[in-house]
């Protein structure tokens, strides 16, 4: 008879509703007395990390800020998923205006407040990698740069998704989009293309930049509360799976999520005015095919020698550069 | 008081007077003036409890607005030209989102050719965008004109720009009356948001809309600007119980009732036109709008009723079909056997100068004009240059051949 191996993985800071954590270290979302700021009922696929992510994300926020939090969406997944009128999931103050603006609109937010003498209430920026990395771009650096009092915070997924999964400046070499199709000699998207914008955040010398991921809530919570503790521009980034786009079965979201992080690909840490304070150590590394197989984006890599070295090479490199395994 | 100032600089003084909460800079001439007097009033703090944004640009200055707009600050910006199409998602939007952002425009071309001087393509290239659209004459209505502006606008929920022509306006130093405190104060109250970001009492602004209720939604947006043609004279007449002066609501006439020609125009070249007028012996009246959007269609139809002729005068035009205004006004004149004739003028800061206009007014009072005249066009040289092009696929720069036809760029450099 077949068994399932028991994995005592998940234990820990790593799972999220754990009781047996002393209650200061209990998560947000494991208490009942959260804010469910994004409500039930939205529309996003099966299996979204981007809906995951948020949740935590502004959960966190609100119970940092006393539940005086405004946030601002860029258009995006995010967004239409949870707000076509008259229905909305926030039950928190929001706005969208457009796509590439997200940042700017935290800075008129924020700027709001502080000549109302409200600087009690905080505000969020938020937007998929497309509305972060590439149309709104300009906005955020200039959000970064002026150091306006917002937090931004980045889903990535690693694509334009609401439009129908498009390659984006954070999709990676290799993938499949429908404007990187795996055919010819080089399938997928082209590699050493792209921008990794936390790194460039920190260029900026803001107050706090980190990377998270949602197969581990309690470090995205922690990230989130930490970078709500701060005054000034910061930015987190998020990796969300999303099983659409990138061919994945909705139950291996969070899986997808552990692997992106255990294989070196997606380095998790924490800056502070332009230097690394912290990096999350990987805890078993595995090899990137245990990270691309459920994926059907990256199908044609699998059966690519080359490709499949250099994706491996990107996760080796970001385990050198980034320190990510314990010496 | 009355004080010898810039036009920018009492534009400046005007938005200080209007208690702005928030105002985003980015430079772009002749707009610019306007937003470096504002940075100094805040750094000094005259103007109080104000935040002044340096932004990265236009797309960001309007979307840092609609941000502060939609979290309660009265909210400020300026531009002019290309800062008005780099915004112009925005523009859309803030209009949209009902946001009563009030914008000044300094009146300038669009490139390429890269120009910047004066004329009014920039205001008309965002004229369908959902904004009241006001023009002035002179830098006292400008001052004047800002000041109802904000009173418009948050009565309305509704975003204005106020447009004024670049140097000729913004540049010029004449004699303004610059309001007193007190006075703006009893005129216009503090900005009480329609909707508002507030975690007391949490909205979605901003949701998407389906076929299901998008013509409403427009449909309202049509309306309410029909509303502000009552709104806009009315609080011209309140403008004129406190501060004693009139601004002309939605147009201004000239002897209208008994001339056989009547020039309608925008903006501050109504000075050189009623000058012109008074230099010569024909019945020609003047009609200048100052709301351009809203479009006063009955008030201007019911001032052009007696008319024989109407000369559109304007410093714009619609690439591949003729004058925007003009179109306009013909809309107001329809079923009238009136005939519209259209003159466009001073297109990238080409001076319009009365002897042309002496010319233009004996040729229109003989209806001697076609439909569509360009002012001053130099025929030959534009002939020279089709003919240039038709010959040679690789013809080069259509304005750097014109201006080295023209003599202006040294022969020399031709062979
Ligand atoms: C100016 C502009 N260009 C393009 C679009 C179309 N558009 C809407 S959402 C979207 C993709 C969003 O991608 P991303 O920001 O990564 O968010 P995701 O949907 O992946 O979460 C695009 C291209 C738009 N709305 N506005
Ligand atoms: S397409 Fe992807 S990001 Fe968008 S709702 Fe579906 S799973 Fe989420
Ligand atoms: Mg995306």
């Amino acid at each position: 008879m077949a068994h399932q191996q028991v994995k005592f993985y998940q234990t820990g800071t790593l799972t999220v509703g754990n009781r047996l954590l002393d209650a200061e270290n209990r998560t947000v979302q494991g208490t009942m007395d959260r804010s469910n700021s994004l409500d039930s009922g939205h529309r996003a696929c099966q299996g979204c990390g981007e809906a995951l992510g948020a949740r935590y994300a502004i959960d966190t926020a609100m119970r940092a800020t006393d539940n005086k939090l405004i946030a601002c969406n860029a258009t995006g997944c995010l967004e239409v998923f949870t707000t076509p009128y008259p229905e909305t999931s926030w039950t928190i103050p929001w706005i969208h205006s457009l796509f590439g603006n997200a940042a700017a609109i935290g800075t008129g937010v924020a700027a709001a407040m502080k000549v109302k003498g409200r600087e009690d209430v905080r505000v969020i920026a938020q937007g998929g990698d497309g509305g972060t990395t590439d149309i709104g771009f300009g906005c955020l650096s200039g959000m970064f740069e002026r150091n306006d009092d917002v937090l931004y915070i980045c889903y990535d997924n690693q694509g334009y998704m609401n439009t129908g999964v498009q390659r984006s400046s954070a999709t990676p070499g290799g993938a499949r989009t429908a404007t990187t199709m795996p055919v010819g000699p080089e399938p997928g998207a082209d590699f050493d293309k792209g921008k990794n914008v936390p790194l460039i955040a920190m260029a900026h010398e803001i107050p706090y930049v980190a990377t998270a991921s949602i197969d581990r809530l309690h470090d995205l919570e922690a990230k989130v509360k930490k970078a709500m503790s701060i005054r000034g521009a910061r930015y987190i980034q998020i990796f969300v799976p999303c099983p659409l786009g990138w061919g994945s079965a909705p139950a291996q979201t969070v899986n997808l999520a552990r692997l992106a992080v255990e294989s070196g690909i997606y380095p998790l840490f924490e800056g502070e005015n332009g230097e690394i304070t912290s990096t999350t150590k990987i805890r078993r590394k595995v090899p990137v095919e245990d990270y691309l197989k459920p994926q059907r984006r990256f199908a044609h890599v699998l059966k690519n020698p080359a490709q499949l070295s250099a994706v491996q090479e990107i996760a080796d490199r970001n385990i050198r550069k980034f320190g990510l395994l314990e010496e | 008081m009355l004080k010898q100032i810039e036009g920018s600089h009492g534009v400046a003084e005007a938005v200080a007077l209007c208690r702005p909460e928030v105002i985003c800079a980015y430079p772009i001439t002749p707009q610019t003036h306007i937003v470096e007097d504002l940075g100094a009033l805040v750094k000094s703090g005259k103007i109080e409890n104000c935040e002044y944004i340096n932004v990265e640009s236009e797309f960001a200055a309007l979307s840092v607005g609609i941000g502060s707009s939609a979290a309660g600050a009265r909210t400020y910006t300026a531009t002019a030209s290309q800062g008005m199409l780099f915004m112009a998602e925005a523009v859309y939007n803030a209009s949209g989102l009902g946001l009563p952002i009030v914008m000044t425009v300094g009146n300038r071309s669009i490139g390429a050719p890269i120009n910047i001087w004066n004329d009014q393509s920039d205001s008309m290239s965002m004229r369908d965008a959902g904004w009241i659209q006001l023009f002035v004459e002179d830098n006292q209505q400008a001052v004047d004109m800002h000041i109802q502006a904000f009173k418009i606008a948050e009565a309305l929920s509704l975003p204005v720009m106020v447009c004024m022509d670049g140097f000729i306006l913004t540049h010029a130093i004449e004699g303004i009356d610059v309001p007193d405190q007190k006075q703006v104060d009893k005129f216009l109250p503090p900005f009480v948001p329609r909707q508002v970001l507030d975690p007391e009492d949490p909205v979605s602004i901003g949701a998407m809309v389906g076929p299901e209720a998008f013509t409403e939604v427009r449909y309202i947006a049509h309306k309410k600007q029909k509303e502000a043609l009552d709104l806009i004279p009315q609080i011209n007449e309140d403008f004129k119980q406190i501060f004693g002066r009139d601004s002309g609501g939605l147009i201004s006439t000239t002897n209208t009732e008994d001339a056989d020609t009547v020039v309608v125009t925008l903006g501050s070249v109504i000075g050189t036109i009623e000058e012109a007028i008074d230099e010569q012996d024909e019945k020609i009246g003047a009609l200048t709008i100052r709301s351009f959007r809203p479009f006063p269609l009955e008030q201007i139809r019911s001032a052009l009723k007696d008319a024989k002729r109407v000369v559109v005068f304007e410093k714009c035009f619609a690439v591949g079909i003729g004058g925007i205004v003009a179109n306009n006004v013909r809309m107001a004149m329809s079923g009238t056997n009136i005939p519209v004739y259209e003159v466009i003028a001073g297109l990238g800061g080409r001076p319009i100068t009365r002897k042309s206009l002496h010319k233009l007014f004996k040729d229109a009072v003989k209806d001697n004009l076609e439909d569509v005249t360009f002012m001053d066009l130099n025929k030959d040289v534009v002939d020279r240059e089709l003919e240039r092009e038709h010959k040679l696929i690789q013809a080069g720069s259509v304005a750097e051949n014109i201006l080295r036809d023209g003599g202006v760029v040294n022969a020399a450099k031709t062979t």
